[in-house]
């Protein structure tokens, strides 16, 4: 506890500098302020602001201040130091309600009483404390759940760009995400860096349609709001995500978006530190940055509750080596990858499978969980698609005389793949029976499948090719 | 951990992210552990001014004060070693990662001390020396069964000799416990326990290099026939992300014949290290019939770790695997990913504000990832009676957007004698592994050959070759093909191009998911590659007898040779030696033929 002397040393009137986010307070040598402490700023007019310290020695602390630097001057503005580090007060109650930024209630539904009060920075879960994610998590749309499976304790980013629908896509996978055979409901944490505020109200207005928003959370710092506030608003959905899943044993999905914005913030400050920059400017931390962002998902050993996230990552220029998709690719667990051109073509989710991966799908498809032929079908698919995406591009040079008739059967299958598979309604919601089948429909334009079908083992393909199927044999069921 | 001499004190000035300086520093040493703070975090002192020195810290700073005290330990980063070491799994300064969940819960909190090994249990010591004896550093005193397939070699530390004055008598004791007393030359006593510490930033003692002339055989076709390692040999696995840089480096770590296997997960993902910590002990060593854990020593520093630690880990990881090379152990260090490491570095560097060099990186970068590589090797061992043994270490690098050109990739690959190179294409093509076969290169080719002609087969090398050779002028075809489209080829050429697919697809692709063919012998792998290569004869042969390319490889033969790989260890002879009788006796049946 602080003493009232203490407590009043810690305010200082000694702005001595204010330069883009930063803050520099002159502490005449008096010191008491920690690393990471927060410290409230009151403006001239009154107005309070909270910035955290980010480089203290005894006699300067440098301040990023969260809610932007306008209006502070060096001559009145009042900096007190709150002996804390930044924390959030979190509770159940938080899901239906709709927060700002910096985690303050602005729905007008008044404050909330919290359970617990927590440090947002979180800390690293051990390894050896993690169980390793292996339910398989129904999105209801074919290409995720067929050959790009989503897991619970997975992060499975959407790789997107400009124009493309990729709000759509996530607002469908939180309205329809389930486990099979169970009739637990995800909590959703809703995370906004600098989208707009339309883009927030879609995905309010979609939550409201579907009667989620009781089970959601929404954190917004739109794109007007002080872009440095972003570096909070992540670490406050995710301390609140932890608590909803190791405390209330809840299934947590949290939606991050947008990364680009993030990172933007990130560079800001680094800037203004006079930072060496690495790559584009990004400060050389960024990837250790991310990673405290992206590791708070996973499942813990003993707790029942998971944390599932998708962030979403406008790639500038639709380039996927910019610093910010590739740092995200080497922490993340595979990537969804939505395409421009197959959006041109009019498909939604334009979803391209080639590009995109799960890493966490291996140990979770199969019998038991999807079903038997899960792998196989999905391998074949990927197989056969890529060759017939390669086939287009050699048809578009020398022309099809050249072609096989096994040749241009796949190139149909090409089409049909990207018309019947990838593209569905954006309220249709597939059952991975659905999805799987869809596929061997697919397959079955070959008439030789034993022959063209190397990737699926002749048993299965017995056993599940349309032809051949077994009337009595129920396969809606992740038993056969 | 070493215990802080709490005699001296220091005083933080400065804290910025995870570097703090501190006054009153007089008389500490550059690299001495600190323990900063009322919390005593530890840190590692990089840098000295006058009385003021900077320290990185290896657990998050926040909440630190200006003020606050740093307490001095006057000794290097250090790691315990002794028995205990085997089937652990330990951050980046070799805390135990099962005992920090006891202590603090799921997750890792700070401040938290515990030994790197475990001081209460007790160990079945078997002496092999008698009082009287003289004994130099290396020297070994007697054995400890650690798990059933690693016998513990109790040896006298480097630079300590003497003559034993007491050796403890077989029984069961705790580390702590005196195995021996010498009387050194000089007449004072030195009472030796059951463990040492070294620092981790000094290299162990040899006596001398070897040449590195048996090759480190890991299992996987694409590297043990392609562009093998030698035991003691470097090696460096360059890809993007998605490109299996992790599957290749636990591949590596499950099925390499080296005795001892230290994997360090440096700055990567927390789910891939419960992988392995879920996969390991299920998983059967092909060597020894026990679980692969029992020969395997895991350090986890997960990305979200503090980065510090993260720097450091690669040193905890080499320290311990010169341990047990001194022990005679043949010893295999995966790293992923030294990419990581190197941005700790630049982190750490940025921090200091020093003057950067290429893309930010350090410009001592360069020098630091020779020093490491140059902790592997193949060695006599020091000790009055030398053995052989070696570290072989392959790095992998996770370069920005996949471009090779970037400094940490091309610093290290100046200084390893491998280089697997993972390619994108390939990965997107679903070839797994994807190592671009052509890209990729061993230097230690001309010293492995003898070994291959010797203990696999005197037509290895020459079936390596040709394989080589097929592929190169596959990828000459390929580019033709990509232009004008496959028609316009004459058919010999086409036979070049349907050889090297089943030299891709059923020869390098190697499924590392699958039971059978997750690990192939070197005989296997040489019985595969004559099958495909017998079978490009035959095909030959029988285009000049005037039949189509295409009714020769849809003949039924070619799929039983894409199954090869999933041929059991126990029948690989004989299936493949009938195979290729098939081959010889192959003949085409047409449809009017049979009519």
């Amino acid at each position: 506890m602080t003493t009232k002397e203490q407590f009043d040393a810690r305010e200082f009137q000694t702005v001595i500098e204010v330069s883009g986010p930063l803050m520099f307070v002159d502490l005449k040598g008096m010191g008491g302020v920690s690393y990471g402490e927060i410290a409230e700023i009151t403006t001239t007019s009154g107005e309070k602001r909270r910035g955290q310290v980010l480089d203290i020695s005894k006699n300067l602390a440098v301040i990023q201040c969260f809610e932007g630097t306008s209006g502070l001057e060096t001559k009145d503005t009042i900096c007190r130091f709150l002996g804390e580090t930044m924390k959030i007060g979190v509770s159940r109650e938080m899901l239906g309600r709709v927060f700002n930024g910096r985690g303050e209630p602005i729905d007008g539904g008044g404050g909330i009483v919290p359970e617990k009060i927590l440090d947002v920075t979180g800390a690293p879960i051990n390894p050896s404390a993690r169980r390793y994610p292996k339910e398989f998590i129904q999105t209801g749309i074919s290409t995720i759940d067929t050959l790009l499976t989503l897991v619970r304790g997975q992060k499975l980013p959407l790789f997107s760009g400009s124009g493309l629908p990729h709000n759509m896509l996530a607002a469908q996978i939180a309205r329809q995400a389930k486990v099979l055979g169970t009739e637990e409901e995800f909590a959703v944490i809703f995370c906004a860096m600098g989208i707009t505020a339309d883009e927030a109200r879609f995905f309010r207005d979609d939550f409201e349609e579907t009667g989620a928003l009781d089970r959601v959370a929404l954190f917004l710092n739109l794109a007007d709001d002080p872009a440095i506030e972003r570096l909070l608003t992540p670490r406050l959905a995710l301390t609140v995500a932890e608590h909803l899943a190791f405390e209330h044993d809840y299934h947590v999905l949290v939606i991050l978006t947008d990364i680009t914005a993030y990172a933007e913030s990130l560079r800001e400050v680094a800037a203004a530190r006079s930072e060496v920059p690495s790559r584009r400017g990004y400060p050389g931390y960024m990837y250790s940055d991310f990673s405290t962002i992206y590791e708070r998902a996973g499942r813990i050993r003993d707790k029942l509750g998971s944390i599932t996230q998708i962030p979403i990552l406008t790639l500038p220029n639709y380039d996927i080596t910019h610093p910010v998709p590739d740092l995200t690719g080497y922490i993340t667990e595979g990537q969804v990858y939505v395409d421009i051109a197959l959006n041109r073509k009019g498909l939604f989710p334009p979803i391209n499978p080639l590009p995109s991966l799960s890493r966490l799908m291996k140990d979770t498809i199969g019998k038991g969980s999807t079903r038997d032929d899960h792998k196989y079908v999905a391998d074949q698919l990927y197989a056969l698609y890529a060759t017939g995406r390669d086939l287009r591009d050699l048809v578009a040079v020398v022309g099809d005389e050249s072609l096989t008739e096994t040749d241009k059967k796949v190139l149909e299958f090409a089409e049909l793949f990207e018309e019947k598979f990838i593209n569905q309604g954006y309220h249709e919601d597939r059952s991975i029976f659905q999805s799987l089948d869809i596929g061997w429909d697919l397959l079955s334009i070959f008439d030789d499948p034993h022959r063209i079908l190397k990737r699926i083992p002749s048993e299965y393909i017995d056993k599940f090719h349309p032809e051949k199927r077994d009337e009595k044999i129920d396969f809606n069921s992740v038993d056969i | 951990m070493i215990a802080a001499d709490s005699e001296q004190v220091g005083v933080i000035e400065r804290i910025a992210g995870p570097v703090v300086q501190a006054s009153n520093m007089l008389g500490s040493k550059l690299y001495d552990v600190a323990r900063v703070g009322k919390e005593k975090l530890v840190g590692e002192i990089i840098r000295l001014i006058g009385d003021v020195a900077t320290i990185q810290v290896y657990e998050n700073t926040e909440g630190l004060m200006p003020g606050e005290p740093v307490f001095l330990t006057h000794a290097p980063l250090s790691v315990e070693l002794g028995p205990g070491l085997m089937r652990q799994i330990f951050d980046g300064i070799q805390r135990p990662l099962p005992v920090i969940m006891q202590e603090s819960g799921d997750f890792i909190t700070r401040g938290i001390e515990i030994p790197g090994l475990d001081h209460k249990k007790l160990w079945d010591f078997k002496p092999s020396v008698k009082e009287g004896d003289m004994v130099v550093g290396g020297d070994i005193l007697g054995e400890i069964p650690e798990t059933p397939t690693v016998d513990f070699k109790l040896m006298v530390p480097p630079n300590v000799k003497g003559k034993i004055e007491f050796i403890a008598k077989r029984g069961d004791y705790t580390i702590d416990e005196t195995a021996a007393t010498l009387i050194t030359p000089v007449g004072s006593k030195v009472d030796l326990k059951f463990y040492h510490e070294w620092p981790v930033r000094q290299p162990r003692p040899i006596q001398s290099r070897l040449p590195s002339t048996v090759p480190l055989i890991t299992g996987q076709r694409i590297f043990d026939t392609i562009a093998p390692i030698a035991k003691g040999g470097t090696g460096a696995i360059p890809g993007g992300f998605g490109t299996g840089k992790t599957v290749s480096q636990h591949q590596l770590a499950k099925w390499s014949d080296a005795k001892i296997v230290v994997y360090v997960g440096c700055g990567e993902r927390g789910n891939e290290m419960t992988d392995v910590l879920r996969e390991f002990p299920k998983l059967v060593d092909p060597y020894t019939g026990g679980p692969l854990m029992d020969r395997t020593v895991l350090i986890a520093n997960t990305s979200n770790m503090p980065v510090a630690a993260r720097e450091a880990s690669v040193y905890t990881g080499i320290t311990l695997a010169e341990f047990f090379r001194d022990m005679g152990y043949d010893v295999a260090m995966m790293a992923d990913s030294t990419s990581r490491w190197a941005e700790a570095m630049r982190e750490i560097s940025g921090r200091l504000e020093e003057m950067p060099g290429e893309e930010s990186f350090p410009a001592y970068l360069s020098s630091r990832v020779a020093q490491y590589y140059e902790r592997a090797g193949r060695v006599l061992t020091i000790g009055s009676q030398p053995r052989e043994a070696s570290i072989s270490v392959v790095g992998a690098v996770s370069p920005p957007g996949g471009d090779f050109s970037e400094p940490v990739t091309q610093n290290t690959l100046r200084i390893v004698k491998v280089f697997w190179a993972l390619s994108k294409e390939l990965a997107s093509r679903r070839h797994f592994p994807a190592i671009d076969y052509l890209l990729s290169y061993t230097l230690y080719w001309s010293a492995l050959e003898k070994y291959y002609a010797e203990n696999v087969s005197p037509e290895f090398p020459q079936l390596r070759a040709e394989a080589l050779a097929l592929l190169q002028k596959d990828k000459e075809l390929q580019d033709i093909v990509a232009l004008v489209g496959p028609d316009a080829l004459p058919p010999s050429e086409k036979i070049v191009l349907e050889t090297a697919r089943m030299i891709k697809e059923d020869f390098l692709q190697q499924n590392a998911f699958h039971e059978t063919d997750s690990f192939c012998s070197l005989e296997k792998q040489y019985l595969m590659l004559k099958t495909i290569l017998r079978f490009n004869e035959k095909a030959n042969e029988l285009y000049r007898r005037g039949e189509s390319v295409v009714d020769i490889f849809e003949h039924d033969i070619v799929t039983r040779v894409a199954r090869m790989k999933y041929i059991e260890r126990s029948d690989v002879e004989k299936s493949l030696n009938e195979l290729m009788k098939e081959i010889d006796g192959m003949t085409i049946v047409r449809m009017e033929d049979a009519q």
